[in-house]
């Protein structure tokens, strides 16, 4: 078969029929079949682990690989919030209509149509298949499914399990693994890291991967590649992500020809807690779901500021119409629940006018209040026991108490963390880098445009578009690994049947080539005669990222940036210092991510450079409306950009393409939250 | 700001399995009372890799450094996750070390938890206690019915998240003197005996995991409760009660 390798593959017919349709026309790899052919899965996340799970249970043969101690730890477990589906449990009139356009809208027409119905069709399998794992979803009252509401939309719809939905459902998808596991289904590298794709007759036919403990480089063959390793967001040092989060496996497939869509779409969460200083590794989120019941707010006088700042006023001493909720002003129809990008750019305009309430370096912080909350819920709860008389003590506690029941481990989190009660004093909060809507290009199947290699989960780009809604990360990474790779991936393995099932053997020359490559690179790396530590550099890309190519963009910026990363690089290559040998050896792991990051990094800013218009997260100073909101331009640039490695040329040749995006069923609408 | 840090570290050095460790002491300067426990061993690997290109940087597990993932481990002054209740080390912050001179930092020590390295040890006997029976054997394609048509108390449900909870970091172990798996173990079965879906399989599922946890070389446990003192999640001993109970009935 000849693959015309950039084509999305969308099918024909109305929204609503696509899936189905498109189901019918995939072919299938019969029973028996299916334990000759071999998958490589990249990441044991919920995209990952999902997928290795039913294609297990499916009958073929895994190998999936992390690079933690156990599968149980990918970043899926830090999720907090919630995950989608349109189930209208609530009756507030929800459906999938309403939640794909709710997420088409959200990711401000910047994905694609097709895939975004498809995940709001699978949606409610996605609940049904984790209750009958097993996984505690909050439950109301009477024994049924609770839902609670996120940014961006005006239903319920969100499933959650107190603040620890991801680690519920990733260990959900564990245990479905670990039973794989146990039957010898799947064979489970822990302690690898994917270093290179091997490539063979123009098809992923294996991979190489460095052995964490020993330093070993092993060769790994197979029928089809996954990768499901996770966003990127670590490119910006500090970042809600793990701390070993990386770019490396999608940064390999890129240069051995997989094209990497929308780089320079980052989503900034608003509610993480603030930078305190500059020996801090990573930053903290709190859960998106708090906007639910807390207030957002800063002083409405700048003397105010000052004074909390400087720690001569407390939050309780400034008066309810002394405080500028801003939010619930500029918005009033959504308030506090505007989506993401919004939320984030209001908080840092009101910081850069100098109503920053926390303080650090950069004076960057705003109030979460809670005290509303604890006051409408203790009052209610009070009524609701029949407390007659009650005094405020009495719903003080009470408010208090729902509000521990509801988001405890995060009160307790952000406590641990900065040593003040948020009981008893709002939290301060302040956006931060989270996630990556960008990623590897695929097509209708989730294939890149290497033939055989399958990109799932926060590692490619479709569902998202400029913008992620809150609780759709986890939705789309088990609608990819549950439910849509293992009907597509059958689609391509089918060729693999018959005569055409040869294994390729890893001593072939290209399994050789690469293996070489990746050992000079570490050689390299080991042996460099420079001064400088891994860190050093991570934190300086880190600060020319942020600075330049963080909540808002403009075209100077970003020439200065891609110039100060060319000369990082450079730097980099010349003097970078990694102590020990080649064995166990984190500073290595680290250099050999933060190579990847330094062009990677470039990437981003070219992308950003190039699209001149303000969409979802990607706000260009220049591109803005009256009001200072994001402004589209759906003339020129309702394209996804494509991203094609220019063969042993630098990042700054890389050829550009556009996918355009055809909306039929939607009306491009101005993103208005007022 | 608040005054910056110092202190002596006694750390367990040790190059691999084969190989006997031994404690070594390092000093760290200015250290922010605002950093957490591992960020402090970040500013001391970044001492030692700028100061001498002898030495290596001292090896620890971590990745979330957001108490969820269970990698980081650390037994901190003679504590698992240090003194702290509640806590993972990496959510463990260097001001309530304020008044501390010496710090004694060893890895996890139990027999079926060998050391890879250093601080960093082997717990993938945990994930094999999981093989075994630590799922309920759904068909993962989805062919399943309607979340809604499995009612669960809202009891039943808050109980089965409190048990499910755990982070599989094993201070459980690391702090009980028998070196018994049996509060990670049990979390898993009171979680799944708590549900209706769970209930079918709850028979094979306690014997399975039970004889995978002997073989592995795991004690047992004789009511002494360091590990729920240790547990950063709360995993209560109740649940070790119920396991019990379980295990016998399914010998019933
Ligand atoms: C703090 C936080 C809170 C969040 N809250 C929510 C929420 O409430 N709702 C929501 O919908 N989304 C949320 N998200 C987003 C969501 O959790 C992630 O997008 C999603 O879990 C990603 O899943 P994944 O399977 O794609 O990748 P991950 O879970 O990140 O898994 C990546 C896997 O790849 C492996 N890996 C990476 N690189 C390599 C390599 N080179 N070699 C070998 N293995 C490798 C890792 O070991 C890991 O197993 C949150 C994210 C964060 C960071
Ligand atoms: S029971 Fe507690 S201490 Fe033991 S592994 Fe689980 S979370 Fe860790
Ligand atoms: S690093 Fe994840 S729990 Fe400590």
């Amino acid at each position: 078969m000849i693959y015309n390798n950039f084509i999305s593959k969308i099918p024909n017919g109305s929204l609503n029929d696509q899936w189905k349709n498109h189901k019918s026309t995939l072919k299938l790899v019969s029973p028996n079949n299916r334990s000759k052919l071999d998958i490589i899965i990249i990441g044991s996340g919920l995209s990952g682990g999902s997928a290795a799970a039913t294609l297990a249970e499916l009958g073929y043969k895994i190998k999936i690989f992390c690079y933690q101690d156990s599968p149980r730890r990918a970043h899926s477990v830090a999720a907090q919030g919630g995950i989608n589906a349109s189930k209208n449990y609530q009756g507030d009139n929800d459906s999938v209509d309403q939640l794909f356009y709710d997420t088409i809208k959200g990711g401000d027409y910047r994905s694609r149509e097709s895939n975004v119905y498809r995940l709001s069709e699978i949606s409610s399998n996605i609940i049904d298949q984790c209750v009958a794992q097993g996984v505690p979803f909050a439950r109301d009252y009477s024994g049924y499914l609770e839902n609670r509401s996120f940014g961006g939309t005006k239903v319920s719809r969100t499933f959650y399990a107190k603040g620890q939905t991801g680690q519920q459902l990733l260990l959900a998808c564990y245990s479905a693994m670990s039973r794989q596991i146990g039957k010898g289904r799947i064979k489970m590298y822990t302690r690898h890291e994917m270093l290179d794709i091997v490539i063979i007759d123009g098809k992923a036919r294996g991979i190489i991967a460095r052995n964490l403990i020993n330093g070993e480089i092993e060769r790994h063959s197979s029928h089809a590649v996954i990768i499901a390793s996770g966003g990127y967001g670590n490119v910006f040092f500090l970042s809600t992500n793990a701390m070993g989060s990386n770019s490396t496996a999608i940064w390999k497939v890129h240069k051995r020809g997989g094209y990497f869509a929308n780089p320079c779409y980052t989503q900034i969460h608003p509610t993480c807690i603030p930078i305190h200083g500059n020996y801090q590794s990573k930053l903290t989120l709190m859960s998106e779901s708090l906007r639910n019941d807390g207030r957002i707010w800063v002083p409405k006088k700048i003397e105010d500021a000052l004074l909390i700042r400087n720690g001569n006023k407390i939050p309780k001493d400034i008066q309810e119409i002394e405080r500028d909720y801003y939010l619930e002003r500029r918005y009033p129809s959504f308030g506090n629940l505007v989506p993401r990008d919004v939320a984030s750019r209001a908080a840092k305009e009101r910081c850069d006018k100098g109503f920053g309430v926390v303080n650090n370096e950069t004076k960057e912080g705003v109030f979460l209040d809670f005290t509303t909350y604890i006051k409408q819920y203790g009052k209610e709860k009070t009524n609701e026991l029949g407390i007659h008389n009650s005094n405020e003590k009495t719903i003080q506690k009470l408010g208090k108490k729902g509000l521990k029941d509801k988001y405890g481990n995060l009160f307790h989190m952000y406590e641990k963390i900065t040593n003040e009660n948020p009981y008893e004093t709002p939290m301060k909060i302040y956006p931060a880098v989270h996630y990556t809507m960008g990623g590897i290009w695929v097509d209708y199947n989730l294939m890149s445009t290497i033939p055989g290699c399958y990109v799932i989960g926060e590692a490619n780009f479709s569902d998202h578009g400029a913008n992620r809604l809150g609780a759709s990360a986890l939705m789309q990474g088990l609608a990819d690994g549950y439910f849509i790779i293992p009907y597509t991936i059958a689609d391509y393995l089918s060729e693999y049947i018959g005569k055409n099932n040869k294994k390729i053997s890893i001593k072939h020359e290209n399994f050789e080539n690469s293996e070489k490559k990746v050992k000079n690179k570490i050689k390299k790396l080991l042996l460099n005669n420079g001064n400088i530590s891994p860190d050093f550099f991570h934190k300086k890309l880190g600060n020319i990222m942020w600075k330049y190519v963080g909540m808002s963009r403009n075209e100077n910026g970003l020439l200065k940036a891609i110039k100060d990363i060319q000369k990082l690089r450079n730097n980099f290559w010349k003097n970078i210092y990694i102590p020990g040998i080649d064995g166990f050896n984190s500073e290595l792991e680290k250099a050999i991510r933060i190579a990847d990051f330094l062009e990677l990094g470039e990437l981003i800013s070219m992308d950003a450079l190039k699209r001149k218009e303000s969409c979802g997260s990607h706000f260009r100073e220049e591109y803005k409306t009256k009001e200072g909101e994001a402004l589209r331009d759906d003339i020129n640039y309702k394209y996804v950009s494509v991203w094609e490695y220019n063969k042993g040329k630098p990042i700054s040749e890389e050829i550009f393409h556009k996918e355009s995006l055809i909306f039929n069923f939607s009306k491009l609408q101005f993103r208005s939250y007022k | 700001m608040k005054k910056l840090l110092s202190f002596v570290l006694k750390i367990w050095r040790q190059k691999n399995n084969k190989e006997k460790g031994k404690f070594y002491t390092y000093k760290v300067y200015d250290v922010s009372p605002n950093s957490s426990f591992l960020e402090m061993l970040d500013l001391l690997n970044n001492q030692i890799i700028n100061n001498s290109k002898k030495e290596t940087p001292i090896a620890f597990d971590h990745d979330c450094r957001e108490g969820i993932c269970g990698m980081c481990s650390l037994y901190i002054n003679g504590r698992a996750h240090g003194k702290e209740n509640l806590t993972t080390t990496c959510q463990l912050y260097m001001r309530r070390f304020y008044n501390i001179n010496t710090i004694y930092i060893e890895p996890w020590r139990a027999k079926p938890f060998p050391i890879i390295k250093d601080l960093i040890v082997d717990r993938s006997s945990f994930d094999r206690i999981i093989m075994s029976g630590g799922f309920i054997s759904v068909n993962t394609l989805g062919k399943t019915i309607d979340g809604n048509m499995i009612p669960i108390s809202k009891e039943n449900a808050d109980k089965a998240f409190d048990s499910a909870v755990c982070i599989g970091c094993g201070a459980c172990v690391a702090a009980c003197k028998n070196r018994s798996a049996m509060l990670f173990v049990a979390a898993k079965i009171s979680q799944f005996i708590l549900l209706p879906q769970g209930k079918i399989e709850r028979k094979q599922r306690v014997l399975n995991m039970v004889k995978k946890m002997d073989e592995e070389g795991f004690g047992n446990c004789t009511n002494t409760k360091s590990c729920e003192i240790e547990c950063p999640k709360g995993i209560s001993t109740e649940n070790i009660s119920l396991m019990n109970k379980e295990y016998i009935q399914s010998f019933i």
